[in-house]
């Protein structure tokens, strides 16, 4: 299942890097990041509470990148 | 600017104030003779009064850094320069440790409001999703979300609102800006009966449109979904950049610890001074300058300047891979009809007719009328005027000839030469292309109508056009008769052709193709997305032009052209050579000037002011380079050539 949330993010590298961590988030099937759009795509794996990947994401993105905001 | 940005950019006026109000105050103070006698507590006190801008301007930087140590993510910038400028400050370099700070500030903050100004930029033109839509139900329209409009049900779009969901005009007129859809400049005009893409502006009068998908199989939300998506292919630069920059930063990180540690030790055993500080300096110069950020920075955003560039221009691209490999094409296949050809047949002439043209075709189309072939079509498409069925008696149609009917009670045959034969009437063959159409009135020969698929006129500039960007082969496929195909083929100026071909046929070609061409160079094949969605997904780069509407081929392409233009597949190889030319100038530039000032730095005759230019300078140089690529193919896009000729 995807679902698409809104981004905050500064520079393109960082966006490229908050997609990274979200691909190795548990849950996370795969994940794309749209630097233009500031939107983040999360494919979910199957069965899982997405509320709670995406509480995983948060952070492993925070890890990497402090600035970045996920709207969820 | 952003709130964020505005609190960067006062942060940066508050340091910058502090720190020419130190430099006066103790300018003042030193010349007064009020400070103390002792050196140490002078610099003490210099370097506690420095602290203040220091920590203003770059607590955040500081607070990153550690967090990175915490989560293990040591080496990035914001390391780099929290240990470049406490170790300034260690030395007793004070203003060079703020200045770090405060420039490598200035630099991001550039950097931010570039980003964000072309994201405006691009978004402001792709903003071509409909708020809502006017529902019309017995008679009362409703506003409401696009979404939720079914399938089949009529809506309104007043002057200047946008048509939210693909449909058929049922009632009224008006002309439609589409822009934002396909970078065209002209109006179209539309009238009851004609289809409408969702996304295009409603410039003049109000129509009423049947919906003929939901709102989610809508143009409009098929392109949106195509471009935020856009970024998830990377291109092997990008990934080349990433890759570096795991690599390079812990190697310039052990390199300026060497720089620091390695001399003075060497001086140590030799039996000289060892001269720590003068090193530790040395090696704080080094961390600034290879700071990796140009590089970082500005290939991505190249490549997301150069998309959003070319979307704007109606030109859509998958990832950064297909406009890295578009701008290595050498061999364009294409598809004749609909890429090339309008793909719709018309009258190109009419020949040894006895009788006025006119009449003739009148005659042919009295008799064609009610046929729905695509020929008759187009026969009664080319007279004008209201045709009055009722002259028309004794129709039989023969099948695999043609027609025989009586019109005001003289015979007429409309048919192919073997309509002629089995009548026994001599008949002029056409030396022509195309579709033959003879007619016979009155028992006797009347001379025959040419019916062609007309070459579009853009396509031979279109071709000439390539071939000035680079392409060594264009080659066209398609499924006709040899003799139309050489024809087209030499009024294009194509390399080669190949006609007859079945579907299969094209995927053979282009593997052939695939197979004879060197690694390095790229081969494209064009369609107009109908029956070739095999050959767009075989070729390197599949590209799709006049895509609207046409779902099959927004998914097997690569690169899809919003229009049906043939001169943006130039304007698309153009602008990715120049986004990939922009990408190559950044890489060579930063490291050009960081790899200099390096080794300045490391001989020690570079000091820590050179280090900041040749870190945050080429950081807004790259930048300011990177967002070129927003203009992806200004100068050539249809548009404009159409603009010049007026």
């Amino acid at each position: 299942m995807k679902k698409t949330y809104k981004i905050e993010v500064d520079c393109a590298n960082c966006a490229n890097k908050m997609e990274d961590a979200a691909k190795k988030t548990e849950g996370v099937a795969d994940c794309t990041v749209n630097f233009m759009a500031l939107k983040m795509t999360v494919d979910f794996a199957e069965g899982v509470d997405e509320k709670a990947v995406m509480k995983d994401v948060v952070k492993n993105c925070k890890k990497v990148e402090d600035d970045c905001e996920i709207l969820l | 600017m952003t709130k964020k940005q505005k609190k960067v950019l006062i942060r940066i006026i508050v340091t910058t104030v502090l720190v020419i109000a130190l430099e006066i105050l103790f300018h003042i103070l030193e010349k007064n003779g009020i400070l103390p006698e002792n050196e140490r507590t002078t610099t003490f006190i210099k370097v506690g009064s420095y602290l203040i801008p220091y920590l203003l301007i770059g607590y955040d930087i500081l607070k990153k850094a550690g967090k990175g140590i915490l989560n293990r993510q040591v080496l990035d910038e914001n390391f780099l320069m929290a240990v470049a400028t406490i170790g300034a400050f260690a030395l007793g370099e004070y203003r060079e440790g703020v200045a770090v700070m405060l420039f490598y500030q200035i630099g991001e903050l550039f950097q931010s409001y570039a980003v964000g100004k072309s994201r405006r930029n691009i978004s402001d033109l792709m903003d071509i999703k409909p708020d809502y839509a006017n529902l019309l139900t017995d008679g009362n329209v409703e506003k409401t979300d696009p979404e939720n409009v079914p399938a089949g049900s009529l809506i309104v779009a007043y002057p200047g609102e946008k048509i939210p969901i693909d449909g058929f005009v049922e009632e009224g007129s008006s002309t439609l800006h589409t822009a934002a859809l396909t970078g065209e400049s002209v109006p179209r005009e539309v009238g009851k009966g004609e289809e409408v893409i969702s996304g295009c502006v409603n410039l003049s009068g109000i129509l009423t449109i049947r919906t003929t998908k939901e709102f989610g199989e809508s143009t409009v939300a098929k392109i949106l979904d195509l471009v935020e998506n856009a970024g998830s292919r990377k291109s092997r630069s990008e990934n080349f950049i990433s890759k570096f920059a795991r690599i390079y930063t812990p190697a310039v990180c052990i390199g300026a610890l060497a720089l620091a540690l390695l001399p003075p030790l060497v001086r140590l055993f030799m039996g000289m001074e060892a001269q720590f500080s003068d090193w530790i300096y040395r090696g704080l110069t080094f961390l600034v300058i290879s700071c990796p950020c140009a590089l970082v920075i500005s290939i991505p955003l190249t490549f997301f300047a150069g998309i959003g560039g070319a979307s704007r221009d109606g030109i859509l691209i998958k990832g950064s891979n297909f406009l890295e490999a578009l701008s290595k094409v050498k061999y364009v296949l294409f598809d004749k009809t609909g890429t090339v050809t309008q793909g719709v047949f018309e009258v190109v002439g009419i020949h040894h007719s006895e009788m006025e043209e006119k009449k003739l075709l009148e005659y042919a189309a009295l008799v064609e009328g009610r046929s729905t072939h695509p020929i008759a079509k187009s026969i009664v498409r080319a007279h004008d005027g209201a045709l009055d069925f009722d002259r028309v008696s004794d129709l039989t149609e023969i099948s695999g000839h043609g027609i025989r009917a009586r019109v005001d009670g003289i015979p007429v045959a409309v048919g192919n030469a073997r309509l002629m034969d089995s009548m026994g009437i001599p008949f002029i063959a056409c030396h022509h292309p195309g579709t033959i159409v003879h007619m016979a009135i009155d028992g006797a020969y009347a001379g025959h109508i040419l019916i062609a698929d007309i070459v579009k006129p853009q396509a031979a500039e279109a071709m000439s056009l390539m071939k000035a960007a680079g392409v060594k082969k264009a080659v066209m496929l398609t499924g006709d008769t040899a003799a139309v195909a050489e024809s087209v083929s030499r009024e294009l100026g194509a390399d080669a052709y190949y006609s007859d071909l079945l579907p299969a046929d094209k995927v053979t070609k282009v593997e052939e193709y695939l197979a004879s061409k060197s690694q390095d160079s790229m081969l494209a094949f064009v369609g107009d997305g109908i029956n070739d969605a095999p050959v767009l997904t075989r070729a390197d780069i599949g590209i799709a032009m006049g895509a609207l509407g046409s779902d099959a081929a927004i998914e097997a392409a690569d690169v899809v052209l919003m229009d049906d233009d043939p001169v943006k597949i130039a304007t698309a190889i153009r602008g990715a050579g120049k986004c990939m030319r922009i990408v190559y100038e950044n890489i060579v530039f930063a490291l050009l000037v960081k790899g200099i000032c390096l080794v300045l730095g490391a001989l020690g005759i570079a000091n820590m002011w050179i280090a900041i230019f040749a870190d945050v300078g080429v950081m807004v140089l790259a930048v300011l380079n990177a967002i070129r690529a927003l203009r992806f193919g200004g100068a050539l896009s249809a548009a404009t050539v159409r603009k010049a000729g007026e």
